[in-house]
């Protein structure tokens, strides 16, 4: 399979400080990379270098087959970016703004109707992007980063501070963009948003690529315990281990109508993430 | 070229909704209609609110509107999605400076036909006011690329647009200050327009605005290598 992205020993730094740290990993194409880091890991220096923003210090870095260090027309044509921060023109309206980016594009008008139709913002497409709610704007500035029909979409925390329905709506639309197969990278620091969206991720701490793969195999390789945990109808909760030997205690509690709940400890990729870097996810480095 | 046509269009839709830019492009135009028309003192230079107001507006208008444009771009970080879509600063630039060079063009012919020049001398007007315009142009750019934030080009842009607005017409009071303009470009750009009548343009005049736009040129490049675009 090709590579969409690869990043081999990125390092960067500034002002004395190391923000990347031979930072490598591939993105496949047609796949969601989630890079899963706190706030100040160097996710966003990251997508600066990957799309040709900002220039590594050592390593290379290649997207679409292309230097990231040479990118030009032909690659930014075929790649789409949301920022955290959204970078839309707020006095303007949101039709305007995808207006603007399909001129230069050179898509033609009658997409951004299209767009703006999916993304369920037709009716709010005259109003000034500073009236629109934090969600719309989000939903805007993703309908941007598809406007011209991406191979490639950069996401940077594309659902940061959304409610649970927003951020269920988008995530609808990054899994159907990424059927059509749209390759999609997306940093973030929501574990939920990275086990159920990503084929595979990336942890960063501290500038370095602490684990990578798919968000089911890291749980299972840092699954030690393998036990269940049952909470019983009186309150209390019993752990077991996951062996045969735990076959009759739960039969037990089973034909005594006991269980309220009954989980696999398996762990989460926050859990992971705390107990390689003893901090968790929406810490501040 | 498309590009940047794109981001000319795009500057126009959004100066109409942006007053503090607005106001800057038209303040000193409609300034002049109503001064010129309803003010007459006897002994009055001719054309002395034309002439007055026309080097306020190149030294104000180009100089604050690019410097706030670009910083905001900059600090809302518009610019940096701006050019991840296949947009180059060269592109950006040029539209963003061939946008408000055209506007405050359209002013300065507004500040023109409030005067009662004829045609030759309004070529004239509107030939110095292109180069004031593009020189006043050069230094708000490298002011606005310089700052990381809209704040900061204000705290940058006020005191010099001060000085280059206000130096003109203080240097009528002030011999000392007098010495000082003379090399200044908004200076030369009031002496090339009090010469407009009499036809007889200083070549030092033209020189030393032409120096000037030299210098802020190279101030420009100077903050685009220590700063770029983002």
């Amino acid at each position: 399979m090709n590579h969409a992205l690869t990043a081999e020993n990125l390092s960067i730094g500034f002002a004395g400080r190391q923000v990347l740290e031979h930072v490598t990993f591939e993105v496949q194409e047609g796949e969601i990379f989630g890079l899963l880091g706190p706030s100040g890991a160097g996710k966003t220096t990251l997508i600066k270098i990957l799309t040709g923003r900002l220039f590594q210090e050592d390593g290379h870095a290649r997207l679409l087959g292309k230097d990231t260090e040479e990118l030009g027309a032909s690659e930014y044509g075929q790649i789409g970016v949301m920022m955290d921060d959204f970078g839309l023109y707020e006095r303007m309206s949101a039709y305007d703004n995808l207006s603007f980016y399909a001129e230069l594009y050179h898509v033609p008008k009658s997409r951004i109707d299209d767009i703006l139709g999916r993304m369920g913002l037709y009716d709010a497409r005259r109003r000034a992007v500073s009236k629109l709610s934090k969600g719309m704007r989000n939903r805007l500035s993703l309908a941007r980063a598809l406007m011209n029909h991406a191979k490639l979409l950069f996401l940077d925390e594309p659902t940061s501070g959304l409610d649970p329905v927003t951020t269920r709506d988008m995530h609808a639309v990054l899994t159907e963009q990424k059927k059509k197969g749209t390759t999609i990278f997306l940093t973030t620091h929501n574990m939920y948003e990275a086990q159920s969206l990503c084929d595979r991720v990336a942890l960063l701490s501290g500038g370095r690529i602490i684990e990578c793969g798919k968000p089911a195999d890291i749980c299972k390789k840092y699954n030690y315990l393998n036990r269940f945990q049952i909470t019983l109808k009186n309150g209390n909760v019993v752990t077991l281990d996951n062996n045969s030997g735990s076959a009759i205690p739960i039969k037990e509690y089973l034909e005594q109508d006991a269980i309220e709940t009954i989980h696999s400890t398996e762990p989460t990729l926050e859990s992971v993430f705390i107990e390689l870097t003893g901090k968790g996810l929406h810490s501040y480095e | 070229m498309n590009n940047v046509a794109a981001i000319f269009k795009k500057q126009l839709k959004d100066t109409l909704k942006n007053k503090t830019v607005l106001i800057q492009f038209l303040m000193f135009p409609v300034l002049t209609l109503i001064m010129n028309r309803s003010v007459r003192i006897d002994g009055m230079p001719e054309h002395f609110f034309v002439k007055m107001f026309a080097t306020m507006y190149i030294g104000m208008a180009p100089l604050t509107s690019i410097a706030a444009i670009i910083a905001e771009e900059k600090e809302k970080n518009t610019l940096r999605v701006l050019l991840m879509s296949n947009v180059k600063p060269y592109e950006y630039l040029l539209g963003i400076g061939s946008y408000i060079w055209a506007a405050c063009m359209l002013g300065a012919l507004v500040i023109c036909a409030s005067s009662d020049y004829n045609a030759r001398e309004a070529l004239i007007f509107m030939t110095i006011m292109a180069f004031g315009i593009l020189a006043s142009l050069l230094i708000g750019a490298a002011v606005g690329i310089f700052s990381k934030t809209q704040m900061m080009a204000t705290s940058i842009t006020v005191p010099v647009m001060m000085i280059f607005s206000f130096l003109p017409m203080l240097s009528m009071f002030n011999s000392t200050i007098a010495k000082i303009a003379k090399f200044v470009w908004s200076e030369q750009i009031s002496r090339l327009l009090e010469q407009i009548n009499t036809r007889q343009f200083g070549i030092s005049s033209i020189g030393i605005v032409l120096i000037n736009m030299l210098v802020f040129a190279a101030l420009f490049a100077a903050a685009y290598q220590k700063r770029g675009l983002e």
